[in-house]
C-alpha cells in the first residue's frame, strides 16, 4: 500500500476537508486487505450487521475491541513475513496483546513516528537521557512496548544515556557528568510517565538532589493510568517536573502497542493531537454511536499503518473527549482531544506499569 | 582511479566493515554489501542504534534520523556515509 503522501507533509497540516477523503480511502482499503488476508478478521466482519461495507465514511469502518489482540493471534501475513512480535504490557493475571509486524508495517511505524516527533523536536538529533534501565532491551526475541518505545525514540537522540541502573536507581553521578558535558545544549529526555514520577522525581525529592535541566525537552507517555490511580493529573505532573528540574518543554503522548508509530502528542496548549495518518472517534459507551465534540465517551483509534495485522481500527478501553478540530490555538490542524481515564471495570494496563508490577514481557 | 585513492577507499571500506563486525558481534567475512538490516538476529533495532553511535563517533559525524532509517544494508550504509564526506 502506498502511503507516502501521509508522511510527505507536516503531520498536522491537513484540515478536515483535505484529510477525510484520503484517510477514509486508505482505511477502507485496509479493511478489504485484512478481510482477504486474515481468516479470523473475515469471520468477525461476517458476524457484523449487513450494510456496513457499502459505506465510505470513516466512522463506519469496522472496529475491533482492542482486547481481541490479547486473546487471538490476529495477523494478515504468513509467519515467515513476521519480523517482530510486539507484546503490550500486561499486568496481574491477564495475558498480553501480541502484535505481528512485517517489514512494511515496521518501516511505516518508523516513518510515522519520525514525521510526528520531528515536528516537535526539530530535525537534529539531540543528546538524550532515557529515564529507564538499559536492561529492558536485553530480551531480543520479542520486545515489549516499553523496550520498543525506548528504541523507537532513540532515533531522535545521540549519546544516549540510560539514567537508571538495573535496580532502577538513578545514576546520579553519571547524570551530573552527562549534563555537564552537554551544558547549554538542548537535551531530549524520554521516559514512561509513571517511571519518571516514581524513579526520578520522587527520588530527587527524597534525596534533595538539585538537578536542573533547563534546556530539557521531556517526552513522556504510557503510564498515566498509574498516575491517575495515585490521583496525579497531567497538569500536576507538569508542574511538579517544572518545579523540580526546571524543564519547560513537556509533551505527553498517548499511544498503544496495537498502533505503534501513529502516536498522539500533547501540544503547548495541553491537548493531544491527531496526525494526518490517523484518526480518533469518541463513541457512546452503550450505543457505540459516534459522539459530537466535547462529549465524553470511549476512544476509538484509527491508523493507516497496520498492514500485517487487522489493527487499523480499534476500540480502546480509555475514555476521552474531542475538544475540537482544526482550530487548536497551537496552530496545528486535525482533531485535538483529551484522555480522561480508564473505563471502569477494565484491568489497569499501561506499558510503563510493567515494572511496578514486577513482571516484564 | 589513482592507486592511492583506491587504497584509501579500501581502507575506509574495511574500517566500516570492522565497525559493523564489532558492534554486531559477527565475523568480518559475513559482512558484504547485501547484508540487510533485520535479516540476522544480531542486526536488530537495538544493534542498529549502537551501530549509528559507533559510526558517529568513529567518523566524528552526526547521522541524521532519516539516514538512520534508510540504512537498510551494509551497502546502503557505505552509500549514506559518503554524504557525510567519509571518504570512500
Amino acid at each position: 500500500m502506498n502511503l507516502e503522501r501521509f508522511f510527505q507533509e507536516e503531520p498536522f497540516a491537513w484540515g478536515a476537508d483535505e484529510k477525510n477523503g484520503i484517510l477514509s480511502d486508505a482505511l477502507w482499503k485496509l479493511t478489504e486487505k485484512h478481510r482477504k488476508a486474515c481468516e479470523m478478521y473475515r469471520r468477525i466482519l461476517e458476524a457484523l450487521p449487513n450494510g456496513t461495507f457499502n459505506s465510505k465514511r470513516i466512522d463506519q469502518v469496522p472496529t475491533l475491541p482492542i482486547g481481541l489482540f490479547k486473546r487471538y493471534d490476529l495477523k494478515s501475513v504468513s509467519p515467515k513475513a513476521v519480523v517482530r512480535v510486539l507484546t503490550s504490557s500486561g499486568t496481574t493475571s491477564q495475558t498480553v496483546s501480541r502484535i505481528f509486524l512485517d517489514k512494511e508495517t515496521s518501516v511505516l511505524q518508523t516513518k510515522a513516528l519520525t514525521c510526528i516527533m520531528r515536528s516537535f523536536i526539530g530535525p537534529k538529533r539531540l543528546p538524550m537521557i532515557l529515564v529507564d534501565s538499559q536492561n529492558v532491551l536485553e530480551r531480543k526475541d520479542s520486545m515489549n512496548a516499553r523496550g520498543a518505545g525506548l528504541v523507537g525514540l532513540s532515533l531522535f537522540g545521540r549519546d544516549h544515556f540510560y539514567m537508571l541502573d538495573e535496580s532502577m536507581r538513578v545514576r546520579w553521578e553519571e547524570l551530573g557528568a552527562f549534563l555537564k558535558e552537554h551544558a547549554g545544549e538542548k537535551i531530549l529526555i524520554f521516559g514512561f510517565t509513571s517511571m519518571i514520577w516514581q524513579y526520578f522525581l520522587e527520588e530527587a525529592r527524597a534525596g534533595k538532589r538539585d538537578i536542573s535541566v533547563r534546556n530539557g525537552l521531556l517526552v513522556h507517555g504510557g503510564g498515566w493510568k498509574k498516575l491517575q490511580s495515585l490521583g496525579i493529573s497531567n497538569d500536576e505532573f507538569k508542574k511538579a517536573i517544572r518545579n523540580q528540574f526546571q524543564i519547560e518543554q513537556i509533551h505527553n503522548f498517548y499511544g498503544m502497542a496495537e498502533q505503534v508509530g501513529s502516536i498522539f502528542m500533547e501540544c503547548e496548549r495541553g491537548y493531544l493531537h491527531v496526525p494526518n495518518c490517523s484518526d480518533i472517534i469518541i463513541r457512546d459507551g452503550r450505543s457505540l454511536e459516534a459522539l459530537r465534540n466535547r462529549k465524553k465517551g470511549i476512544i476509538q483509534v484509527l491508523s493507516v499503518l497496520p498492514q500485517s495485522y487487522p489493527g487499523h481500527s480499534l476500540l480502546t478501553e480509555d475514555e476521552g473527549m474531542i475538544e475540537g478540530e482544526d482550530d487548536c490555538r497551537c496552530g496545528r490542524k486535525g482533531k485535538y482531544f483529551q484522555v480522561l481515564g480508564r473505563l471502569p471495570q477494565v484491568e489497569l494496563r499501561g506499558c510503563s506499569d510493567v515494572y511496578a508490577y514486577g513482571e516484564s514481557h | 582511479m589513482k592507486e592511492r585513492e583506491a587504497e584509501s577507499m579500501n581502507d575506509q571500506n574495511e574500517k566500516i566493515r570492522k565497525i559493523f563486525a564489532d558492534v554486531l558481534g559477527i565475523p568480518v567475512e559475513k559482512i558484504d554489501d547485501d547484508l540487510q538490516y533485520n535479516s540476522i538476529p544480531e542486526w536488530d533495532s537495538i544493534a542498529h542504534m549502537a551501530l549509528i553511535t559507533a559510526l558517529d563517533k568513529s567518523f566524528d559525524i552526526m547521522i541524521e534520523t532519516e539516514d538512520i532509517i534508510d540504512m537498510s544494508s551494509f551497502g546502503k550504509a557505505k552509500e549514506i556515509l559518503q554524504k557525510y564526506e567519509v571518504v570512500l
